[in-house]
């Protein structure tokens, strides 16, 4: 069924529409961004430009380091996420396929599963 | 005129439509959120500027456009500027694959209701929901800000966990379309509640044929849009503004305009996949012939009152319910939605597989 639909009508063709859309969208974001230089108040201090940081005056720079904790949530994420993009294919054709295809997913799903079970074990997904 | 002109002249009107749609709901969703919540907190909200106060988001809009457009001194200076224009054009281009509307019969061809018709609909939907994540993360680590960093921390951590979930619950509902193009899901969903006589293939609302996959997303959709309860990259009583503390003027307005017009996408999206799209109970008993100027009309209404149910259940929640903790809801996204959006998608394959 999908493939049939890709074969009758050129892919990039449909997405043209696009074009002249994100071309309004992106004049509609500059404008909005450029119209406060030009109409806006411009008068500059030391405090005023200092990052905020409830009144006190700033100490040290906010470039430091951060629990690892977000990084393994981003790893983890991105297992998942290419497990779903893999899934979507089953998931278009399920009728073809059969019991042998819903074996073939469950089979793939509890390998993944396995994994989210160590991670869950291992404390990744307890924060504090 | 040619035919060709008519189509193209009729092309540029819809493509307006759709722009203004998503434009043109931020000022009235910003008035409905601020009286809605005085509403519930027995206040009045804005009633001076104008009747009703209905002028009160333009006044703001004149009043941020006219202020002063501060960047910090240590902040980077091109990712701060680019950071809100990359939170916003995403939620807008969502807006574009989304069909409004029953296609009708223009000049000898078919128009169209949806600007872009794309066969993979629903992946392009996903990425482009997950481009967010960027302007949210840069603006905070670009403002070299402790609050704006912490902020744009959790909100892409909380975004990317979210997603996964509603990614999945997508799947279930494929599973019982068979098919990526978001016009074709609406053209399957044409009974509120029932099969298909011919191919006995479920024809109702997917809602009521996946109704934990509905759950799921609209609670991912929460997530994904940073509301309330899961509005912590800007928990107020925490980090000051978050991701856009350091943000003033229109910089800072473009952050919640993608935020209102993710909102509206976000329903959208759920409006389709869920509940029908443009169908509604009785629509072809009316008179209106399908395929006609009147009917794409009469459905572009039907989408903007499910839309508009849905927009007032997200300001309606973000008045009731307190805010999650972090642990909480790295907790609920990762060992309750996931492992259900999982099991979701098994459940619902082996009925289908099985049928």
């Amino acid at each position: 069924m999908l493939m049939f639909a890709f074969q009758q009508t050129s892919a990039v063709a449909d997405h043209v529409p696009l074009l002249p859309y994100l071309l309004i969208v992106l004049g509609l974001v500059a404008a909005l961004l450029t119209l406060p230089l030009l109409l806006g108040r411009k008068t500059k201090n030391a405090v005023k430009s200092a990052s905020y940081e409830c009144g006190v005056a700033p100490k040290g720079s906010a470039r430091q380091r951060f629990s690892v904790h977000f990084y393994l949530v981003a790893v983890l994420f991105i297992l998942f996420d290419i497990e779903a993009v893999f899934l979507f294919p089953w998931a278009l054709n399920i009728q073809g396929l059969g019991l042998a295809g819903f074996v073939e997913a469950v089979v793939f799903v509890a390998v993944l599963g396995l994994g989210l079970g160590y991670a869950w074990r291992k404390g990744v997904l307890d924060w504090q | 005129m040619s035919d060709t002109q008519v189509y193209y002249l009729a092309f540029l009107v819809k493509l307006l439509v759709v722009f203004t749609l998503a434009v043109g709901l931020v000022p009235i969703l910003v008035y409905a959120e601020r009286r809605v919540s005085a509403l519930m907190q027995f206040r009045w909200g804005p009633n001076r500027v104008g009747p009703f106060g209905l002028l009160q988001p333009f006044a703001d809009m004149v009043k941020l456009l006219c202020k002063e457009d501060l960047v910090p001194e240590r902040a980077s200076k091109v990712l701060f500027t680019i950071a809100p224009a990359l939170t916003c054009i995403p939620p807008f281009l969502v807006m574009s694959f989304i069909p409004v509307a029953p296609s009708f019969a223009l000049a000898g061809r078919e128009m169209k209701g949806v600007v872009v018709d794309s066969p993979v609909g629903i992946l392009l939907l996903l990425a482009l929901s997950s481009l967010t994540v960027y302007g949210l993360a840069i603006g905070g680590w670009a403002s070299n800000s402790k609050y704006s960093l912490l902020g744009g921390l959790r909100s892409s951590a909380q975004m990317i966990s979210y997603e996964l979930a509603m990614g999945i619950s997508v799947l279930a509902v494929l599973c019982v379309s068979g098919t990526l193009n978001l016009s074709e899901i609406i053209y399957r969903q044409t009974q509120f509640f029932g099969y298909d006589a011919q191919s006995g293939n479920w024809a109702g609302w997917n809602i009521f044929a996946q109704p934990l996959a509905f759950v799921i997303f609209l609670v991912a959709a929460f997530a994904e849009t940073n509301r309330l309860p899961f509005d912590l990259p800007e928990a107020e009583s925490e980090l000051v503004g978050g991701y856009h503390t350091e943000y003033s003027s229109m910089k800072f307005s473009l952050f919640f305009m993608g935020e209102y017009i993710g909102m509206v996408g976000i329903s959208s999206v759920l409006v389709v996949l869920f509940l029908g799209g443009w169908h509604f109970p009785g629509m072809n008993s009316l008179g209106v012939q399908p395929g006609t100027l009147p009917f794409t009309l009469l459905g572009l209404l039907v989408f903007l009152a499910k839309i508009g149910v849905l927009l007032f259940f997200f300001i309606h929640v973000r008045w009731t319910l307190p805010r999650f903790r972090y642990d909480q809801l790295m907790r609920i996204g990762w060992k309750v939605l996931l492992p259900l959006a999982l099991l979701n998608v098994l459940v619902t394959g082996a009925v289908v597989a099985g049928s």
